[in-house]
C-alpha cells in the first residue's frame, strides 16, 4: 500500500496546539521566566539563574509546609478512600432510595469551596456553631482557632465531608458495572462477604479508584480556599499548606522570582507523586 | 449428584397471574435422572433461563415443587442445593491465579491445602489447564476462562448438578467444538447431572442425552435428539430442530378423509378414529425436508409421463401421497441440495442427495405416510 504523506495535514493540529499553548505553555513559561530573575519592579529585574531554586529548596518554612501538605494529603486519602468505598457498598442498589442517596451525596460536591470553608467556620465556632457549641457543652475543650490539633481535625473533617462523595460516587458506578453473574458465582462458590469484596468488588473497582485517588491526591495537595477561609492557616502556621505559603509569597510579599521557582517545584512534586501513584496502581492492576 | 424432579412446576413473575400469558414457565412435570446430560433448547425469551434459575435456586418458583432426590429444595439457595453453574460470560476471580481460582470453592469450606492441591491438580489435568495453573486468571483466553469457571464447579465432590447457561457464547467457533467435546468427556467421566441451556440445536444435540425444547414458557417436547427429529410433538419442534425445519401444509379432515392442500392423503383407520375424536381449530400436516421424495426420471410414473398420459394419470392416482408441484429454486450446498418447491399455495423444501438431478419447472414428490405427521392446534396427533 502506498501511503501519501501530506504534511499539510499538520495544520489540522494547529487549533489544539494554539489552545494548549495559550492555556498551559505560555503561563508556564512566564513562571519559568520569573523564576530565574530577581524582580523589583517592571523595569528593575536581574537574571539570577538557579539562585531562587536553591533558596526555595533550603527554606525551612517551605519544608514545614511541604511536610504538612504530605501529611494532610495522606490523611485525606487514608480516610476518604475506605470511607467512600464503604458508603458505595452500603448504598441501595436500585430504586427510589438509590436516587435519593445519589442526590444527597452530590450536594457537597456542588457547594463552592469558600462556602464550604464558611459553613465549617461557623459550624465549629464554640459560641454559635452547632458542632463547636455542643462539643464544648459535652465538656470537650474544642477550639479550632486556638488549638492546632482541633484546627487540623476540623480541616480534615471538612475535606472528608466535602470530597468523600466523589470517591463514593465513582465506586458506586464501578460496583453497578459488575454483572450479577459474579455475585451468583461467588455465592455458589460459598465465598464469604469479605471474599466477595476482596476478590470481586475491589478488583473491579481498581480503575475507578485509580481515577479517584489521583484526583483526590492532586486536589488535596493543592488545597487552598477551604483552610484559608476556615483557619487562615492558623493557629500559628499549623494549617498553612503549600498553596497558601505560595500565595503569601507571591502576592503578600511580591516575591515573584522566589514564588516562580516555588511554583515550578510544587508543580513537579505533584507530577512526580501522581506518576508514582499511577504507575504503582496500574502495576497492581496488571497483576504482575 | 441428584435426580431433579420438577413437580407441577410453574412460575409467574406477576403476583396475580391471570392466564397463560402471565406465566414465564407454564406448569410442567419432568424427572431428570441422576447423571444425565440434559439440554434446554429454545429461542430467546422462551423461559429456558428462568427454568435454569429455578433449578439452580436463583429464582423461587411461584407454583409447584422442585425436588432433588425426592427432597423439596424450593426454599434452598444455590449453595445449599450444591449446584455449580457456568454462566454465559466466564466468571473468574481476576486477581487470583488459575490455581487459586480452582482452589477457591474448597478453601471457602475449609479443606486442607493437601486435599485442595490434589483435587485442583486432578481437575486441571482433566481440563487441560495444567500449563496455566500459575498464570493470573485474567490473562487467559476466553475458552480457558470458561474452563476455569467450569473447573470451580468440578473441584467440589458434593456437587449435585452442573448448570450451563449458554456457556459457549463468547467462545471462538473452532474452540467451541473442542470445549463441547471436553464437556461430553467430563460428563462421561464424572457422571454428574448436567443441564445445558442453549438456543443452538447442534450444541444441544451433541451434548445432551435428552433435550427439553421450550417454547412460550412450556416444554413442548422432552426427548432424545432422534425423537425430536423423527417425531416432533409440536410444530415448533419441527420448525426449530433441523435445517431447514419441517415443512407444514394446511390440512383438513372431512368425511373421514384427510386432505393436504385439497389433495387426499392416505390414512390408516387408527389415525382416522383418533382424528375424529380430537377437538381442534386448525389442522396442519408436516414432513421433514429429509423425508420428502422427489421422484427421479427413471421412476415408473415419470417414464410413462408424456408417452402414455392416461397411464401416467392412473399411476399418479395409484401412487400414494404423490403430488405434482412447482420447482422454485435449487440450492446446492456442496454435500446436499435443498430444493424449494410449491404445492398449491404452500412453499416447502426437500433435502436431496448431491447426485440427484432435479427436473426444471415441475416435479413429482411423494410424502411417505410414516413421515407425514398430523398436528391439531400445533400438537402432534399420535
Amino acid at each position: 500500500m502506498n501511503k501519501v504523506e501530506n504534511n499539510k495535514a499538520w495544520f489540522l493540529v494547529l487549533p489544539v496546539f494554539l489552545l494548549v499553548a495559550f492555556s498551559a505553555v505560555v503561563p508556564l513559561m512566564t513562571v519559568v521566566n520569573y523564576s530565574v530573575q530577581d524582580i523589583f519592579d517592571a523595569t528593575n529585574r536581574y537574571f539570577v539563574g538557579v539562585e531562587w531554586f536553591k533558596e526555595v529548596l533550603r527554606d525551612p518554612r517551605l519544608h514545614d509546609s511541604l511536610i504538612r501538605q504530605f501529611i494532610f494529603s495522606f490523611c485525606v486519602l487514608l480516610i476518604e478512600v475506605p470511607l467512600g468505598i464503604c458508603v458505595a457498598l452500603m448504598m441501595p442498589k436500585e430504586g427510589r432510595w438509590s436516587a435519593l442517596c445519589l442526590i444527597l451525596l452530590a450536594i457537597p460536591l456542588l457547594i463552592p469551596w469558600n462556602v464550604v470553608g464558611t459553613i465549617w467556620q461557623i459550624f465549629g465556632r464554640a459560641d454559635i456553631g452547632l458542632m463547636g457549641y455542643y462539643l464544648n457543652a459535652m465538656g470537650i475543650d474544642y477550639n479550632y482557632a486556638g488549638n492546632s490539633g482541633d484546627a487540623w481535625a476540623t480541616v480534615l473533617l471538612m475535606d472528608v465531608w466535602h470530597w468523600t462523595s466523589l470517591i463514593a460516587l465513582l465506586c458506586y458506578s464501578g460496583l453497578r458495572a459488575i454483572p450479577d453473574a459474579y455475585y451468583q458465582a461467588a455465592r455458589i462458590d460459598r465465598a464469604s462477604g469479605w471474599a466477595i469484596f476482596r476478590y470481586i468488588q475491589l478488583p473491579k473497582l481498581q480503575s475507578v479508584l485509580l481515577i479517584g485517588i489521583l484526583l483526590r491526591f492532586m486536589d488535596s495537595f493543592m488545597i487552598y480556599t477551604e483552610p484559608f477561609v476556615l483557619t487562615g492557616g492558623g493557629p500559628g502556621n499549623s494549617t498553612t499548606f503549600l498553596s497558601q505559603t505560595l500565595t503569601t509569597m507571591a502576592i503578600g510579599q511580591f516575591d515573584l522570582g522566589r514564588a516562580g521557582a516555588f511554583s515550578l517545584i510544587y508543580f513537579l512534586i505533584i507530577l512526580l507523586v501522581s506518576w508514582l501513584l499511577y504507575t504503582a496502581m496500574t502495576h497492581v492492576e496488571k497483576g504482575e | 449428584m441428584a435426580e431433579i424432579h420438577l413437580k407441577q412446576l410453574a412460575h409467574s413473575y406477576s403476583d396475580n397471574p391471570q392466564g397463560h400469558k402471565d406465566y414465564a414457565i407454564r406448569e410442567m412435570d419432568h424427572v431428570w435422572e441422576k447423571g444425565g446430560a440434559y439440554a434446554l433448547l429454545g429461542p430467546s425469551g422462551c423461559g429456558k433461563s428462568t427454568l435454569l434459575n429455578i433449578i439452580s435456586g436463583l429464582v423461587t418458583p411461584s407454583e409447584g415443587q422442585i425436588l432433588f432426590d425426592g427432597h423439596e429444595v424450593n426454599a434452598l439457595t444455590p449453595q445449599q442445593r450444591n449446584i455449580a453453574q457456568v454462566f454465559q460470560f466466564p466468571v473468574i476471580y481476576d486477581t487470583m491465579s488459575v490455581y487459586d481460582n480452582l482452589a477457591f470453592p474448597l478453601r471457602n469450606v475449609g479443606k486442607s491445602e493437601d486435599v485442595i492441591s490434589a483435587k485442583v491438580k486432578d481437575i486441571a489435568y482433566m481440563l487441560e489447564l495444567e500449563d496455566v495453573l500459575k498464570k493470573k486468571a485474567k490473562n487467559l483466553t476466553a475458552d480457558e476462562k470458561q474452563k476455569v469457571s467450569m473447573g470451580r464447579g468440578l473441584v467440589r465432590d458434593d456437587v449435585s448438578a452442573i448448570l450451563f447457561d449458554e456457556p459457549l457464547t463468547v467462545i471462538d467457533p473452532h474452540l467451541k467444538w473442542k470445549l463441547r467435546r471436553k464437556l461430553k468427556q467430563i460428563h462421561e467421566q464424572f457422571n454428574i447431572t448436567m443441564v445445558y441451556v442453549t438456543h443452538d440445536q447442534l450444541e444441544a444435540s451433541t451434548f445432551a442425552d435428552k433435550i427439553a425444547v421450550m417454547y412460550g414458557g412450556q416444554v413442548v417436547q422432552f426427548g432424545t435428539p432422534r425423537e425430536l427429529f423423527e417425531k416432533p410433538e409440536h410444530t415448533f419442534v419441527g420448525y426449530f430442530i433441523g435445517s431447514p425445519g419441517m415443512n407444514f401444509f394446511e390440512g383438513s379432515f372431512q368425511q373421514n378423509e384427510l386432505y393436504l392442500e385439497g389433495h387426499k392423503v392416505a390414512l390408516d383407520n387408527e389415525m382416522k378414529s383418533k382424528l375424529s375424536i380430537t377437538p381442534y381449530n386448525q389442522l396442519k400436516l408436516g414432513i421433514r425436508p429429509e423425508f420428502v421424495e422427489v421422484l427421479e426420471a427413471d421412476s415408473p410414473l415419470l417414464s410413462n409421463l408424456g408417452k402414455d398420459e392416461k397411464g401416467a394419470e392412473a399411476l399418479l392416482a395409484s401412487c400414494e401421497n404423490c403430488f405434482k408441484c412447482e420447482v422454485l429454486l435449487v440450492s446446492d450446498l456442496g454435500t446436499y441440495k435443498i430444493v424449494s418447491l410449491k404445492l398449491g399455495n404452500t412453499e416447502f423444501k426437500a433435502r436431496l442427495p448431491e447426485e440427484q438431478s432435479v427436473p426444471k419447472g415441475s416435479a413429482y414428490v411423494r410424502f411417505p405416510g410414516n413421515w407425514l405427521k398430523v398436528y391439531a392446534d400445533e400438537y402432534l396427533v399420535d
